[in-house]
């Protein structure tokens, strides 16, 4: 059961407002619930990135999550309830954001939020969730979870953070790439992640940043920060994000011609575009860190392919119905792996409605291991219950003749450092 | 990178920013000059422009070079027949009362915007380049063995680009060729002289405004085609060519055809090259610096003329 708030007509309302109408003078109000616990859906708020800089992920989080709403209702629901998504755009807008979760709390009666990306939205929006009590499942990669800077209403649970994510790739690219890293990574928090974590982490094993290259998210032509790469580089390391990320490569390739160094990109540099894409050769031979990789893998899982199959995405880690619209696949399992997990949290805790919201975030918070199922598809997982922040397995894909191949997993403890917060401690 | 091949590169990428800034600009300019009218929907045009050269090239599929021939031709064309459109509903209405067109062509510039993302999404989609070679450029240095070429790491341009800025120069001339040369101009030169002259000599004045602002427009259109190459074709791209053709505008002085392409090369290769040796940000604060300074020293623009 899917409602599109955008999708409601004027006169379709009018319709259902004199239904309504209807209805509630032919019995009086309060028997219209009398079975409330039983036959209301549970409302999951869906704060979606349709349109933005983050709008193709917002596309195919929006599929994903839809895919796995069906997938829970088909097996019963939560708790014998069916599950209500409630999507509504936030144009990847902080300010925007905000708004969108107090009309959760507010005007939709949602039981929780969920599903924001961009980091920057998380940051502006979270503040208000905890102000409204609301439980925010976040879906975004930023450290801000794990780093103590929300409050005790903002989890993450379904999606590693970006400081374990660059911590365990850091020895590979010491060790197989070299050690003279350049970077090139977005100007906000996101990037800002990327930028000191992996600095810390590549010095860690021996190895320096020379020089750091932050660019605006907002920035469409790029070949004039390149020359700030310096010659002594050997590995540059690239993270973008944006409508622009397909110039950014193209750009990239073209400014370095034959002799490229070695390069290391996280694949949000080309997340919805197709590798394939002419101009992008020169990635042949280059790496990626993938959340979960996008091309199926000789060793594919049973829960990846029905995973694939249930969101309807091809091996190449494109839509079925149109193989140039290509998904956002290391990143929208995090969506699926957070409704389950909301869908555990409410099984555990016997959530029946709003007055049960800290009984689910207690449960969630109890949560340890994770393995690896059709509700964790992308690998096995452990969750931390103080920084609200779960760790599972990285990816490094190589190009090689045009397809991303699996060339190293990391192991999850790779990933864990020292807990920065303690949630628990925070009074609801 | 050293000093001389980073200035070369950065007055390249320059170059391409300036030539599509110009054709631009010189569109805003000449709504203005004729016309009076602001249009703040100027940029719209630009983003219609790159959004139909995708459907173009998309639906033709196939050979990359004969979509981007098509879109050269047929986004401009759509989008002058919108303007024109646009111009006898709208604009005609109003008057071309100086205040009331700016309320209108903020309305529609929202407008076309939305629109485009109930129809067109809110994805950024490539359009191929016809022709795409990378370009190697050599430099010179005075070794211990005397004087020597090398090939700096990342010194090049592609073909495309230079064929860019050589488009642009040519369809630049060409209006300006249709300006100073034709009938076309003169009326057009005459109806910005003074109005109701124009008016008493016969002149069908409303045409010539509705010719200009379709011109404009496809003006707007073009450039966006010849950049959605390099760049992407995405709704919100009219935003920025909107900001710097105004600050083109008002440094070359409105309605000024020699001042706009003048400012727009000035804009662009400061903007390129203060881009690569400091920030992007410090670019768009010099270039919003020199704008401040022209108003206050130079009201009406480096080339502009005192109209009473």
């Amino acid at each position: 059961m899917t409602k599109q708030i955008k999708d409601t007509s004027r006169r379709g309302a009018l319709k259902t407002l004199a239904g309504g109408v209807a209805g509630a003078a032919t019995m009086p109000l309060w028997a219209r619930y009398a079975q409330a616990q039983t036959s209301e859906p549970i409302k999951i708020g869906f704060q979606v990135h349709r349109t933005g800089i983050g709008a193709a992920y917002g596309r195919w989080y929006g599929r994903t999550t839809e895919a796995a709403a069906k997938l829970i209702n088909d097996n019963g629901g939560i708790n014998g309830r069916m599950v209500e998504i409630v999507a509504e755009d936030d144009g990847t807008d902080p300010k925007r954001g905000a708004e969108v979760v107090e009309k959760f709390a507010n005007q939709h009666g949602c039981d929780v939020g969920f599903g924001t990306l961009f980091s920057h939205v998380v940051i502006g929006s979270a503040p208000r969730a905890g102000e409204l009590k609301l439980p925010y499942f976040v879906v975004s990669e930023g450290h801000h979870v794990a780093s103590g800077m929300l409050n005790r209403y903002t989890l993450q649970p379904g999606i590693t953070d970006v400081k374990s994510q660059v911590q365990a790739m850091a020895p590979y690219v010491a060790s197989n790439l070299g050690k003279k890293v350049t970077m090139i990574f977005p100007d906000f928090a996101f990037g800002h992640d990327h930028r000191d974590f992996f600095t810390a982490a590549i010095e860690a094993q021996g190895g320096e940043v020379l020089e750091h290259i932050a660019i605006p998210p907002t920035e469409t032509s790029f070949t004039k920060y390149f020359p700030k790469i310096p010659r002594e580089t050997e590995v540059l390391y690239h993270v973008m994000v944006g409508p622009a990320v397909l110039t950014f490569v193209k750009e990239l390739g073209e400014f370095f011609g034959p002799s490229r160094p070695e390069m290391f990109g996280f694949i949000d540099s080309l997340e919805a575009v197709d590798i394939a894409s002419p101009g992008l050769e020169y990635l042949e031979g280059t790496y990626f860190w993938e959340g979960n990789p996008r091309h199926a893998q000789a060793d594919q899982s049973d829960h990846d392919k029905a995973f694939r199959a249930a969101v309807g995405v091809n091996d190449r880690g494109a839509s079925i119905s149109d193989p140039a619209d290509v998904s956002t696949y290391a990143h929208m399992f995090g969506c699926w792996e957070t409704l389950h997990v909301i869908k555990a949290g409410m099984e555990a805790s016997g959530y029946q409605g709003p007055g049960d919201r800290a009984a689910l975030i207690e449960a969630v918070e109890g949560m340890t291991d994770m393995p690896e199922s059709l509700a964790h598809p992308q690998g096995a997982k452990v969750f931390n219950g103080k920084t609200h922040q779960v760790f599972g397995h990285q990816y490094i894909s190589k190009v090689e003749g045009g397809t991303l191949k699996r060339v190293h997993t990391t192991s999850i403890e790779d990933t864990l450092y020292p807990d920065e917060t303690d949630y628990t401690t925070q009074s609801f | 990178m050293e000093l001389g091949p980073y200035i070369l590169l950065a007055s390249l990428e320059g170059s391409v920013t300036a030539a599509v800034l110009a054709l631009t600009a010189v569109g805003l300019s000449l709504v203005f000059g004729v016309m009076r009218v602001v249009n703040i929907a100027h940029g719209e045009f630009f983003m219609l422009g790159a959004v139909i050269a995708w459907f173009v090239a998309h639906s033709l599929g196939g050979n990359a070079a004969l979509g981007f021939a098509a879109a050269l031709i047929i986004a401009p064309l759509l989008v002058g027949a919108l303007a024109i459109g646009a111009d006898m509903t709208i604009l005609k209405r109003l008057k071309y009362d100086p205040e009331r067109t700016i309320v209108a062509t903020i309305g529609l510039l929202y407008i076309i915007q939305q629109v485009t993302l109930m129809t067109y999404g809110p994805e950024a989609r490539p359009v191929e380049a016809p022709f795409n070679t990378r370009l190697a450029i050599p430099w010179f240095e005075w070794g211990d063995d005397g004087f020597s070429l090398y090939w700096p790491w990342g010194l090049s341009t592609t073909s495309y680009k230079l064929a860019v800025i050589g488009a642009a120069i040519t369809v630049l001339m060409g209006v300006w060729v249709l300006m100073t040369r034709t009938r076309i101009g003169l009326v057009m030169r005459a109806t910005q002289a003074d109005r109701d002259m124009a008016l008493a000599f016969g002149i069908p004045v409303e045409r010539v405004y509705a010719m200009v602002f379709g011109l404009g427009a496809a003006l707007a259109a073009f450039s966006a085609v010849l950049i959605v190459p390099i760049q992407q074709a995405h709704y919100l791209m009219g935003a920025d060519p909107l900001l710097l053709s105004f600050i083109v505008v008002i440094i070359g002085g409105l309605g000024s055809l020699p001042g706009t392409v003048l400012a727009a090369v000035l804009i662009g290769l400061s903007d390129g090259i203060i881009s690569v040796f400091f920030s992007p940000t410090l670019a768009k604060i010099l270039a919003t610096l020199l704008v401040g300074l022209v108003l206050v020293f130079r009201p009406h623009g480096l080339f502009g003329v005192r109209n009473g």
